[in-house]
């Protein structure tokens, strides 16, 4: 006999729903600290450092709902699988939203440089790349394509030998003149963030697998560049 | 005891006292319970949450052992003070039992006569009684299951259904609350699902009190639980009275803590 349990079956709505939510509020986030980076605007970026704080409360209350269904619902099968995954998606969210703030921090320290231009709009693309990432894991989410996460990963390779380039470029760029070591100091942080923000896209698809397979491990698609452990 | 505070509240009850003969059953307790939320009453065997239940109705005075001392204020007015007619505070409060009880009647006529009875009158205005007796087996979720064999008897259906068709019932009279007394101990795990969400759907228009001795069907089917246990007198008394999600996630008494983690009652 078909029977759906509609109030907990709205509550499970809900949380897939406010992920959501905080996906879009986290990658704006991501999206404006590149652009005040860009054009160097420091009211932008003073903006995307205080809203982390409400990303910060969205994860919270996400976390609390997640943690009431699970003790009053009695969630099984894909139900306590979906409510676990929602945890650690949050957590990742929560700090790629680290991460926006953390380049507008950097954007409030930096100096205009106009040798730094171009590494500066790398960086934008390496964004680019990584909040397409992103959203691509999010639909593959609320599609339950599994098959779709299973490729996202493999896009993480173009965004490590990116930063590996603008890595590179900066080091070169200090040895030549190591007035600009300040400045390189900071863009390889905001490049080092860029590429973590991909690696935890990566972590968000194997949650998407493990809800609706059951299987849970390490997506290792075929790096070629792995970044020193943090 | 600090009960959740706000809105408005469909029974007040204060320092109530409920006795047999000289044992004392439910020692002291003020509870204010919330208008259209489900409530449940929760705790071990004996701790006198059912004599809690059918206090608020006046169903202990069928027990002839039984008094009771202490208010029970339904809309403002204590339902124990001499000028209340006990049948009238039943109509506006109902009851669900453990065990269905259809009346060996067609599943129709278990739901119109209870409205004959209670005087309602079809007519210019109201519905006819063929659509107050479809109104209400819709309400308790049943029509679907039984549009097509009204006529029969009520005692023909399954347990779940008959227990549905009792809610039926008790809606026909037009009560604002209604108490449920272990509705789902005689139900299947599928038929105690679809009874539990019954209950949050009728929650947008009555006030619901349920008490159960499956803590888990509380924490589902809840917003507010009232966590009884007994003293060392055996007496029955309110231990903690919280908000469902607060109650099953970070009770404040550990006595509440150990019960519905399992580890006591």
């Amino acid at each position: 006999m078909d029977f759906s349990r509609n109030t907990f079956d709205n509550h499970l709505q809900k949380m897939a729903d406010d992920t959501l939510l905080l996906a879009s509020r986290v990658s704006e986030a991501v999206h404006n600290a590149i652009d005040a980076l860009g054009s160097m605007d420091s009211i932008v970026a003073g903006q995307v450092i205080a809203n982390d704080e409400e990303i910060n409360a969205r994860r919270y209350q996400i976390e609390n709902d997640v943690i009431v269904l699970i003790a009053t619902q009695q969630p099984v099968g894909r139900d306590v699988r979906f409510l676990a995954a929602i945890l650690e998606i949050i957590t990742e969210l929560e700090r790629i939203g680290d991460y926006a703030k953390g380049i507008c921090k950097i954007q409030l320290l930096i100096t205009r440089e106009d040798c730094l231009r171009s590494v500066i709009s790398d960086l934008k693309r390496m964004s680019v790349m990584g909040l397409s990432m992103l959203n691509d894991s999010l639909s593959a989410f609320i599609n339950k394509d599994v098959a779709f996460a299973r490729q996202i990963p493999d896009r993480d390779d173009a965004v490590d030998s990116l930063y590996n380039d603008i890595r590179s470029r900066l080091v070169s760029l200090m040895i030549k003149d190591m007035s600009y070591a300040q400045n390189v100091d900071y863009l390889i942080w905001v490049a080092h963030n860029l590429e973590r923000l991909a690696d935890r896209v990566s972590n968000i698809c194997e949650r998407i697998i493990y809800v609706y397979t059951g299987e849970m491990k390490e997506l290792d698609g075929p790096r070629k560049y792995q970044p020193p452990e943090e | 005891m600090d009960s959740p505070n706000n809105s408005e509240n469909a029974i007040e009850v204060s320092g109530l006292n409920i006795y047999y003969d000289k044992f004392r059953a439910v020692k002291n307790v003020s509870i204010a319970i919330k208008q259209k939320k489900v409530t449940a009453f929760i705790g071990p065997s004996g701790c006198g949450k059912s004599t809690m239940l059918r206090s608020l109705n006046r169903m202990n005075e069928l027990i002839p052992s039984c008094h009771t001392e202490g208010k029970v204020d339904f809309l403002g007015q204590d339902i124990y003070a001499p000028n209340v007619d006990p049948v009238e505070v039943r109509k506006r409060i109902g009851m669900v039992f453990q065990k269905p009880n259809p009346f060996p009647k067609s599943i129709y006529e278990n739901v119109a006569w209870s409205a004959r009875i209670n005087g309602f009158k079809p007519g210019l205005g109201r519905p006819s009684m063929d659509e107050w007796v479809e109104i209400c087996l819709r309400k308790a979720a049943l029509w679907d299951e039984v549009k097509d064999k009204l006529h029969q008897s009520g005692l023909s259906i399954s347990g779940g259904q008959q227990q549905r068709l009792c809610i039926a019932r008790t809606i026909a009279v037009q009560p604002q609350i209604i108490l449920m007394d272990e509705p789902a101990s005689a139900l299947d795990p599928i038929a105690t699902l679809k009874i539990e969400e019954l209950m949050r759907e009728l929650a947008d228009e009555y006030t619901i009190i349920v008490v159960t001795h499956n803590m888990q069907q509380a924490a589902r089917a809840s917003d507010y639980t009232a966590f009884f246990t007994m003293d060392e007198d055996r007496s029955g008394i309110l231990v903690e009275y919280d908000k469902t999600e607060k109650l099953y996630t970070n009770p404040s008494d550990s006595k509440t803590e150990a019960y519905i983690s399992g580890r006591f009652g």
